[in-house]
């Protein structure tokens, strides 16, 4: 049976067909639709985890119960996840694991572009690394096999363009694969350190397994077209080295990538006048060319950062690209992305930003896009959770200096329940003069709508205990609390200047949904109101002051001709920031 | 021989339907086929391209600058971010349509009046539709993606594919007919 699948369907076909049972995850892109797809396949359990930590430690006790398990995340998921995954490569499995890493050369979506492949050698954990759909399935199918085998987790490194990218997939049936028993073993599964020490020396002896094993799979091979010129690649890299040269070179293919082969990577190289290594990123495989012997043209012909497209790797072999058409490229306008017509962020940061002597501390989300034009409402970010703790040394500091500054720190409810509530708690514990914001929008927004700790649906759209955010707040020790509708603009600024005129920390929690989310009952009853009209602009009122443009709202413009604001009337889902803030009353509304 | 089709727009405009829908019938017409979209940041109102390759043996997904055989764009301005993508011979067809950036929006960038003639200046093979009007036409605006999937069927000559039942198999219910129409439709503008 044949499909069109993309990287990440097809990991979770293959995770599927090898029988998995347990299916723990995060969303980030792009890893995101891996769990998404999972938790469509009724035999699996499937779970969306409020951080990747706690999406591979209940992976992990799947597996050590007896099940065969998988946890997925986004490249930098994979650092909030390292402490776990570090010590249970010491332990090994029950049932087969696998832990996908989506790594993001290009950083199309991400705040950095580290190479999880160093992971791999740091945990020494076994890796490997398919090139498109057809081999994410295979080699999932494959990697339970190798986990069970070997007794070790295995990290399958993705990329963006394999996760998104789509091919053409032959599939299978699931396989009967009975899950094992549990057994109490305190020698493999516990960890004080006379126990880890005899696990350290078997970790070892594992590695040398399976270096044996990666010298002779068939997952690594060398396809010999009698060249000179060799190239040595991984991942998607080779379909992008075959469009380039085609039969043209000969290949060395490499899909189980820790611990590397060096004897097939000797016998590869010996001979060949040139060869080249093509991997995104760090140059780890050109450092084992190296290390055995050998001087590839690596990181001095292609770079070491963004993708290495076809186009890409054609420029730097043969110094020059297709030719394409010649156009003035100087009247083509950056499109950078913007928060969406209606989204409920915008009134919160309209007024934030006139604040005056406030350092914003942001987070990662659709909101990071706060600190964009018209808002300017966002002085620094860095990973999830890291609003409120930044934000708090910052106050700190301020505060000893008796500086005329105050902290305002801003992050989501998908992130507040990620790592945000431990930051909440140094807030709180440590008595720092913040204000903290949670955005609540009802829903994981910037991954594509997932549930989560406090939308009160799970993965597969059943009904979970909702955790109110409010309590939540309240239980840790939060005393001045607010819940207000963001979408007022006056509410808006009376809550942060009440806010600011506190001596101890307070927290603010915007509660109204995502513009894109699919409403629940729930949603429908709680907000009935809720993107149901459109605004207008009243010419003959409007004076084209401009005044409402400062909103950021992508559905206003200035009309070309009459130098009038209009709305975008397949956008406007009638939020009324714009009729809040037009000094003239020319902002009206009417039923969708 | 491969052939590469770029389909850009402007995120929400529903790039990745339509080129779902072509990749499924070419996959049905025995092509190798392959995909590439990016997801995300870009989708918040971003530029967003949907890369669709195809031929006896395609091996990567994404398109080369200059080798596109055609552009479908959605939006007049990203048919011009887009355009170092196309073959020196390919073809473009755009939706005379305009979507302000947020620079544009903010008064710090100009949103060019003459982006159709520029286009034309550069490339030999410009068909200029208006999408979005004959989807409102057909009463239902949402299928401007669905009319410029139509352009595409008629340009890349893909009109013996049986795009009936691939629309009826992967539509939902109540949007086949109009989905359908607007195949029609899209076919027709070129």
């Amino acid at each position: 049976m044949k499909k069109l699948m993309t990287g990440n369907e097809a990991l979770v076909r293959g995770a599927w067909e090898a029988g998995v049972n347990f299916a723990s995850a995060y969303p980030g892109t792009p890893s995101t639709e891996i769990l998404e797809n999972m938790s469509g396949y009724k035999e699996v359990y499937s779970e969306w985890a409020p951080n990747e930590k706690v999406a591979l430690e209940a992976a992990i006790g799947a597996s050590i119960a007896g099940a065969r398990s998988m946890a997925s995340m986004k490249h930098v998921g994979l650092n909030v996840a390292a402490d776990p995954l570090f010590s249970f490569v010491y332990q090994g499995v029950n049932g087969g694991m696998v832990i996908i890493t989506a790594d993001e050369p290009g950083q199309h979506s991400s705040q950095n572009e580290q190479d999880n492949r160093h992971y791999a050698k740091a945990a020494k954990i076994a890796m490997m690394e398919p090139s498109d759909s057809q081999e994410a399935r295979d080699f999932m199918k494959e990697a339970f096999e190798i986990s069970e085998q070997f007794d070790t987790p295995i990290l399958m490194r993705m990329t963006t363009r394999l996760c998104h990218s789509k091919g053409i997939v032959e599939c299978a049936e699931r396989a009967d694969v009975p899950a094992k028993k549990y057994e109490k073993n305190i020698a493999k599964h516990l960890n004080p350190p006379a126990i880890a020490k005899k696990q350290r020396i078997l970790l070892e002896d594992r590695l040398v397994k399976l270096k044996e094993f990666s010298e002779t799979t068939h997952l690594n091979r060398i396809e010999d077209n009698g060249k000179k010129v060799g190239v040595v690649v991984s991942g998607m890299c080779y379909c992008y080295a075959k469009e380039v040269f085609g039969d043209d070179v000969n290949y060395l293919k490499l899909g189980f990538t820790y611990p590397l082969p060096s004897e097939l990577i000797k016998k590869f190289c010996t001979g060949l006048d040139t060869i080249y290594v093509i991997e995104e990123n760090d140059p780890i495989l050109e450092e084992e060319i190296q290390r055995v012997g050998f001087a590839p043209k690596g990181k001095n012909t292609f770079p070491a950062y963004d993708e290495l497209t076809s186009d890409v790797i054609r420029k730097c072999v043969f110094g020059k690209t297709f030719e394409s058409v010649d156009y003035d490229r100087t009247k083509v306008v950056a499109r950078p992305p913007a928060l969406c017509a209606g989204c409920p962020h915008r009134g919160l940061f309209y007024e934030l930003g006139k604040k005056k002597n406030v350092l914003i501390s942001g987070d990662i989300g659709c909101y990071t896009l706060g600190f964009a034009d018209p808002y300017n409402a966002m002085d620094l970010n860095l990973c999830m959770g890291a609003s409120f703790s930044m934000g708090h040394g910052a106050a700190k500091k301020f505060e000893m200096f008796h500086e005329d500054m105050r902290v305002v720190s801003v992050l989501g409810d998908s992130t507040f329940f990620h790592t945000g509530i431990n930051s909440l708690v140094e807030c709180i514990y440590n008595g720092s003069k913040t204000v903290n914001i949670i955005l609540d929008n009802r829903i994981t927004g910037m991954t594509g709508h997932q549930e989560n700790p406090g939308t009160g649906k799970h993965a597969d759209g059943s009904d979970a205990t909702e955790l109110d955010i409010e309590t939540v707040c309240r239980s840790l020790g939060a005393k001045n609390i607010r819940t207000i509708n963001p979408n007022n603009l006056q509410l808006v600024r009376e809550t942060l200047d009440w806010a600011l005129s506190l001596d101890e920390p307070s927290v603010i929690i915007t509660k109204y949904p995502c513009v894109l989310k699919k409403f629940s009952e729930e949603d429908k009853a709680k907000f009935p109101d809720a993107y149901k009209t459109k605004n207008i602009v009243d010419k003959d009122k409007c004076i084209g002051c401009k005044m409402c443009l400062k909103s950021g709202c992508p559905a206003l413009f200035l009309n070309r001709d009459d130098k009038k604001a209009e709305i975008d009337p397949l956008q406007c889902v009638g939020c009324d920031v714009c009729q809040q803030i037009c000094p003239k009353n020319a902002i009206g509304k009417v039923e969708k | 021989m491969t052939k590469s089709v770029l389909l850009v727009g402007v995120g929400g405009q529903g790039t990745i339907l339509a080129s779902k829908l072509l990749t499924l019938g070419l996959m049905e017409e025995g092509f190798d086929v392959k995909m590439s979209e990016i997801h995300g940041m870009s989708q918040r109102g971003g530029s967003v391209s949907s890369q669709v390759r195809y031929g006896d043996k395609v091996w990567s997904p994404v398109i080369e600058k200059g080798s596109a055989d055609m552009i479908v764009s959605f939006e007049k301005m990203e048919a011009l971010r887009w355009l170092e993508y196309l073959k020196k011979d390919g073809k473009v067809v755009v939706n005379d349509h305009e979507m302000m950036p947020m620079p544009v929006i903010m008064g710090k960038a100009d949103y060019a009046a003459d982006i159709i003639d520029e286009i034309k200046k550069a490339c030999h093979d410009v068909t200029v539709v208006n999408a979005t009007e004959e989807a409102v036409k057909l009463g239902n605006g949402k299928v401007m993606n669905i009319i410029l999937l139509g352009t595409i069927i008629k340009a890349m000559k893909l009109d013996n594919i049986d795009w009936d039942r691939i629309v009826r198999e992967n539509v939902k219910p109540a949007f086949v007919e109009d989905n359908l129409k607007a195949i029609k439709v899209g076919m027709d503008l070129v």
